[in-house]
């Protein structure tokens, strides 16, 4: 029973733990992708728009659907959202509890990719390096409209031949980058002063009703386990009853097949218990047959 | 037991997790193996895109092989799927659950290769430069090429050192543009990925739980039947050789006194396990002739039932050992 009762703990302690570790290892682990990818904007003047938009959303809605996927308390809510209502009320304030904590969870990593991608500013620049007002910089101002479109598209390609030693080019990037960073600061703000809010106005509404389903939310998740585990332990019974009826059987069989006299076994115990009945190759060959082309049936009443 | 019901316990609960920590393996071990890689593009028109799409389609294959040979349930699978019905009918939902959870993980280091290489971009930038839109990128008018040579100077655009078709169109905008395309694909590629995860895993619960619920533990039945049935065969194997040799050493001894007239084995006493244990034989020539006949004859596989002690039916065929009379015992 003290052994159950440590296992209770842990698992009720460490729930919360596991799954805030693996939205850590998530952001981590996005943070290092993003640096070892080789962001190569094409500087052509339709495909920047695209490259660069789509490398600041596209990674972030699948990072998005990975902290779900890795989440395990999100099987465990919509096991509890879909089944039938049998002889337990279905509470739904748990189940969106256990929803509001999932999607939290697993927004980390998108927003760590996007606010580290606008810090960085590389994707802003490519994005609307086409879409800046020529008048405002002097390389660009006295020139063809489509000269200008596509001088601006190749800014953020630092070598390129074209832009290559233009001062111009590089007030560009650095006002492309000015508002990236700025963005980025915005939106981490943002984001921390909201967690901030939520942290400390949540206590100032409802915590008894907080409490309630917090601790139902985590016996949910506990049962689960608790349940798997049982159906571990019960298989393991059933398969271990069933070999030894197995193993009866066939002594019987052979019991009935040989003429041998029946011997009183009194008292020998040990090797000849290990031994069911069966002394010989023969017989032995036998068993593993009969093991394989006929498996005794799931039923040990 | 209890010791074996807690490692039976861990192995069990421990086995998804155990299948898990391969296959995250195997993933990195794929990103690893790609970096390690040398990718030398051939800059031959034709040889390119074999190349690129060998590099890419041909390892997921074999490591999509390598995570099922490394799987350890796919005997079961296999075993349980070959095997006659007998008294014990066969559920296609559970075949179809182990298949299924085995192809799952398999695939995983597979897409992790191909995301990496896509979004690497040499494989596709090697496969398709000759693909170039050189009308859009370059010059196309200007060279008085034939649509050959052209095929030529583009297939070479992976290796800048040897390029010599500057004025066709410039290395870096091809370069860019190409890896533009294969990390587009790549993205596409990883979100396509984790959609179908996702909609895997969350669609499960919404239809088809009782039958999952079920079918998970005739799966984990199966595995731990096979994995109790092994260990009781190898109990009985130890018993039955155990047997099988002490009914050997008896044989023999009975021989023994048979052939020399010895008086036959004495109940032992107490104070005499040790000498019991010595089965009979307490010389070196006896000893010799034992460790001989287990060599040459070995006994039949076939236990004798409890009781007086049979011979082990050579006395025709026992040589005299060969040295000098035995000494009387001191």
């Amino acid at each position: 029973m003290d052994r159950f009762r440590m296992i209770f703990q842990y698992f009720q302690s460490n729930s919360e733990s596991v799954m805030n570790g693996i939205c850590g290892l998530l952001a981590l682990a996005s943070v290092k992708i993003y640096t070892c990818l080789d962001f190569s904007c094409p500087c052509l003047p339709r495909y920047n728009m695209a490259y660069g938009l789509g490398i600041m959303f596209v990674p972030p809605i699948a990072l998005f659907l990975c902290g779900l996927i890795l989440n395990r308390q999100s099987l465990v809510m919509l096991e509890e959202w879909r089944r039938p209502q049998g002889r337990r009320r279905k509470d739904l304030a748990v189940i969106r509890y256990m929803c509001c904590s999932i999607m939290q969870r697993a927004m980390i990593a998108p927003a760590v990719w996007i606010v580290v991608t606008l810090l960085d500013g590389k994707c802003l620049i490519c994005a609307f390096s086409s879409s800046v007002d020529p008048e405002k910089f002097v390389g660009f101002a006295n020139i063809t409209p489509a000269q200008a479109q596509e001088l601006l598209s190749k800014v953020p390609c630092k070598e390129d031949e074209l832009v290559r030693n233009s001062t111009s080019r590089r007030a560009v990037s650095r006002y492309l980058r000015c508002w990236s960073q700025a963005l980025g600061w915005s939106i981490l703000l943002i984001l921390i002063i909201a967690a901030f809010l939520a942290r400390w106005l949540r206590p100032c509404f409802n915590q008894a009703a907080l409490l309630q389903t917090r601790h139902w939310s985590n016996y949910i998740d506990i049962e689960q386990k608790i349940f798997e585990e049982t159906c571990c332990e019960h298989s393991r019974l059933f398969a271990h009853k069933c070999i030894l009826h197995f193993f009866e059987s066939m002594r019987k069989e052979i019991r009935q097949h040989s003429f041998d006299l029946p011997r009183e076994r009194d008292g020998e115990e040990g090797e000849e218990d290990l031994l069911h009945g069966i002394t010989d190759q023969d017989q032995v060959n036998k068993l593993l047959k009969t093991w394989y082309y006929e498996k005794p049936p799931l039923d040990v009443s | 037991m209890d010791k074996f019901r807690m490692v039976f316990q861990f192995l069990q609960s421990n086995q998804e997790s155990f299948m898990n920590g391969i296959c995250g393996i195997m993933a990195l071990a794929s990103a690893q193996l790609y970096s390690a890689f040398d990718f030398n593009c051939p800059c031959l028109p034709r040889y390119n895109m074999a190349y690129g799409l060998g590099v890419l389609l041909v390892p997921p294959l074999i490591l999509f092989l390598l995570g099922f040979v490394l799987n350890n349930n796919v005997s079961m699978l296999a075993e349980e799927w070959r095997r006659p019905r007998g008294q014990r009918g066969k559920d296609a939902a559970v075949l179809r659950y182990m298949f299924c959870s085995m192809a799952q993980r398999a695939m995983i280091a597979p897409a992790v290769w191909v995301s990496v290489t896509l979004l690497d971009g040499k494989c596709i930038t090697c496969a398709f430069c000759t693909a170039l839109p050189v009308e859009t990128l370059g010059n196309a008018s200007h060279h008085g090429l034939s649509e050959r040579e052209v095929k030529r100077v583009l297939a070479r655009i992976p290796c800048k050192d040897i390029y010599d078709g500057q004025e066709l169109v410039a290395n870096e905008v091809a370069v860019r543009y190409l890896r533009c395309i294969s990390q587009a694909l790549g993205w596409c590629f990883v979100l396509l990925m984790t959609t179908l995860a996702f909609l895997v895993r969350s669609l499960r619960p919404c239809f088809t739980q009782a039958a999952f619920l079920k079918s998970r533990y005739w799966s984990h039945y199966i595995d731990i039947e096979r994995k109790l049935f092994d260990e009781t065969c190898t109990e009985h194997a130890r018993s039955f050789a155990k047997v099988c040799i002490q009914q050997f050493f008896q044989g023999m001894s009975t021989d023994l006194a048979a052939a020399h007239c010895h008086p036959p084995i004495k109940a032992p006493t107490d104070a005499e396990e040790a000498s019991e244990k010595l089965l009979g034989i307490t010389d070196r020539g006896t000893m010799n002739t034992a460790l001989k006949s287990w060599h040459t004859c070995k006994p039949p596989l076939h236990l004798h039932p409890a009781g007086p002690h049979s011979s082990n039916g050579w006395a025709g065929e026992w040589q005299p050992p060969t040295q000098p009379s035995p000494q009387p015992p001191t």
